[in-house]
């Protein structure tokens, strides 16, 4: 293959993965943009909505979609609920104090990763696609003949990962339409702009702290079951995720969301197209490292305004 | 008695303690005492930075891994003598620490503890990057003849027991003194009030990197002890697991106290020797007993005995 269909190729890939990280990224925004403390725990959400997939999908037998269909939505619930309920039993009686809930969010961290490995046991295990067709792509090249259309050999993608792209951009605008049309949204805008004064307007602040919790969790989880058929199930999986979704978090400056789709966007077409060219783990150190510097000569990130 | 001489009495008859420990405990105890003292120097320098000056680093491990690594690579390919080879590991994990600091320490809060992640997380990586000389996860080991200590075979349990408390007594001690004097108390002013710290005339980010220094080259020391006793070194070691573990013992044992890092790696030490007999999921029990601390001890083991029964506690 020559270079530029390689490259959009490369750029395909990026999409599924800018896809899946802006999801995740999304959720550890509003936990963090809302409440004001980080979730060492994210990963572990985004892993257990990856298990309860692969239960549901196999609960339920039949075809593929069916089960899909049904994990698609169960999961998100049942982790969103799981994290509410960790909300109101740990972190509401620490008083979300921020560096007691990073180690209470580390300790249940072990819990989930621990508790999954003794359950659901340490094979990676794979989730069949609902559809899975695949699609070759054309490419256009103007030669001696003038344009021309050609089919390279190996330049596909499979009709799944089409969807990935879809389902998350669908999930995107329904979560904006969420928080700036519904009064909920306009509840937790409230809550994010100054906690106290949204409790003295007789907001339920402890309520919409345990809502906004379980709204990051529940995205993540919505990440992880759309990646499930292209990334097998494993009880460690939530490590890269979580990481990832810090980089794009802080890279798009903490708590602001426009910039966390943006970043995803930027970090996870470069994660694609340099593991495409490069070596993946030097490409990781570069953009580790990178992220650290980020955070150390503009900690607002790029579109924040407040320093945390 | 003044509590000063009460708290000296129980340094020295701590350290009495595991010396009169080694002739009465069965081999096995023994082996999971030089461990436990190993592991506790690596909590004593990260209790330093968190306990005393008030700064969570979530990146301890690749002060620790500086210091193994320093120390292994320069035994392994520099062909350096032990003593040497000791000097080099030292001096990585202090020049690795000069470094982060100068650059995380001009952040605060949840900012230092991400950057400590993320600069912790690019070790790891470099070292699975240059896994030709550091052999990756696999790690590497260390023969008996590379490693004796002035013909001490460091092998022997009894070895292997007296240098560890050797290293783990210095440092205790020296530790213990450095918080008793005036830098230490400056530290412990920048953790309760830095703002006023500054007001009164301290220098605090100078004191801060001052403590991330110490601190790291005293994980460091860890690290190379490490190497140097038990003779592996592997990337596992610089893993993010490895920045938890001294933030769990140091928050268990008693955070800003001398004795509760030790008391903190002896606990979870014990804990996870026990519960590994029954399930292979044992990290499950740090999970719980991290929530469970901060959710009802914050202060640890030694925090709590100090603010119940104890006021003189150290």
């Amino acid at each position: 293959m020559e270079f530029g269909p390689h490259l959009m190729l490369a750029s395909l890939e990026g999409a599924v993965i800018s896809a899946i990280l802006v999801l995740t990224a999304m959720g550890l925004s509003i936990v963090f943009g809302v409440m004001r403390i980080v979730n060492v725990a994210h990963g572990e959400f985004f892993m257990l909505g990856a298990v309860l997939a692969w239960y549901i999908t196999t609960f339920l037998g039949g075809h593929p979609a069916l089960g899909f269909g049904v994990a698609l939505i169960v999961a998100p619930l049942l982790v969103g609920c799981s994290a509410a309920f960790a909300d109101r039993a740990i972190l509401k009686r620490i008083n979300y104090d921020p560096d007691r809930t990073i180690v209470a969010t580390i300790g249940m961290l072990y819990i989930i990763q621990q508790t999954t490995l003794m359950t659901f046991g340490p094979e990676a295990r794979p989730v069949e696609a609902p559809f899975n067709h695949r699609l070759s792509l054309p490419w256009f090249e103007f030669g001696e003949n003038g344009f021309v259309m050609t089919w390279p050999w190996g330049l596909s993608t499979t009709s799944y990962k089409l969807f990935v792209i879809i389902a998350a951009l669908t999930v995107l605008i329904g979560l904006w339409l969420f928080l700036t049309r519904t009064k909920i949204g306009l509840i937790m805008r409230a809550t994010q702009q100054d906690s106290e004064m949204a409790q003295a307007f007789g907001v339920p602040v402890g309520k919409v702290y345990s809502w906004v919790f379980g709204l990051g969790a529940g995205l993540a989880a919505l990440g992880a079951v759309l990646v499930v058929p292209i990334q097998q199930a494993h009880y460690l999986m939530g490590h890269d995720p979580l990481l990832l979704a810090f980089i794009v978090v802080i890279i798009g400056g903490l708590g602001s969301l426009p910039g966390t789709v943006i970043a995803a966007l930027l970090i996870g077409m470069s994660d694609g197209i340099i593991s495409v060219f490069f070596s993946p783990t030097l490409a990781k150190i570069i953009a580790t490292f990178l992220v650290a510097m980020v955070l150390v000569f503009r900690p607002q990130g790029l579109l924040g305004k407040t320093v945390p | 008695m003044t509590s000063s001489a009460k708290s000296n009495l129980l340094h020295f008859g701590m350290l009495a303690g595991l010396v009169i420990l080694f002739f009465i405990l069965p081999i096995y105890h023994v082996g999971v005492l030089s461990r436990v003292m190993v592991m506790a120097i690596y909590a004593m320098g990260f209790n330093l930075l968190f306990g005393y000056t008030g700064l969570l680093s979530l990146g301890h491990a690749m002060f620790f891994a500086a210091g193994m690594y320093g120390f292994g690579l320069a035994i392994k390919f520099g062909g350096f003598p032990v003593p040497a080879a000791f000097v080099v590991g030292l001096m990585s994990a202090a020049l690795l620490a000069l470094v982060v600091g100068l650059l995380a320490l001009r952040t605060a809060g949840v900012a230092f503890m991400i950057v400590t992640l993320m600069f912790a997380q690019t070790a790891y990586l470099v070292v699975l990057y240059f896994g030709k000389y550091t052999r990756g996860d696999e790690g590497f080991i260390l023969q008996q003849a590379e490693r004796s200590l002035f013909g001490l075979d460091l092998t022997s349990e009894t070895g292997r027991y007296f240098t560890a408390f050797t290293l783990f007594a210095v440092c205790f001690i020296a530790l213990a003194k450095l918080v008793q004097t005036p830098f230490g108390k400056r530290l412990v002013a920048i953790r309760e009030n830095e703002e006023r710290a500054r007001m009164l005339g301290y220098d605090a980010g100078r004191y801060k990197l001052y403590a991330l220094i110490v601190s790291g080259t005293v994980s460091g020391l860890a690290g190379v002890s490490y190497a140097l006793l038990f003779g592996y070194i592997g990337a596992t070691f610089s893993t993010v697991q490895y920045s938890i573990f001294p933030l769990l013992w140091v928050l268990l044992g008693g955070a800003g106290t001398t004795i509760g890092p030790f008391i903190g790696v002896l606990f979870m030490f014990y804990l996870i020797d026990i519960s590994s007999g029954y399930t292979n999921a044992y990290m499950l029990i740090a999970g719980v007993v991290l929530v469970l601390l901060t959710v009802f001890a914050p202060k640890g083991i030694a925090g709590t005995l100090k603010a119940r029964a104890f006021p003189w506690l150290p």
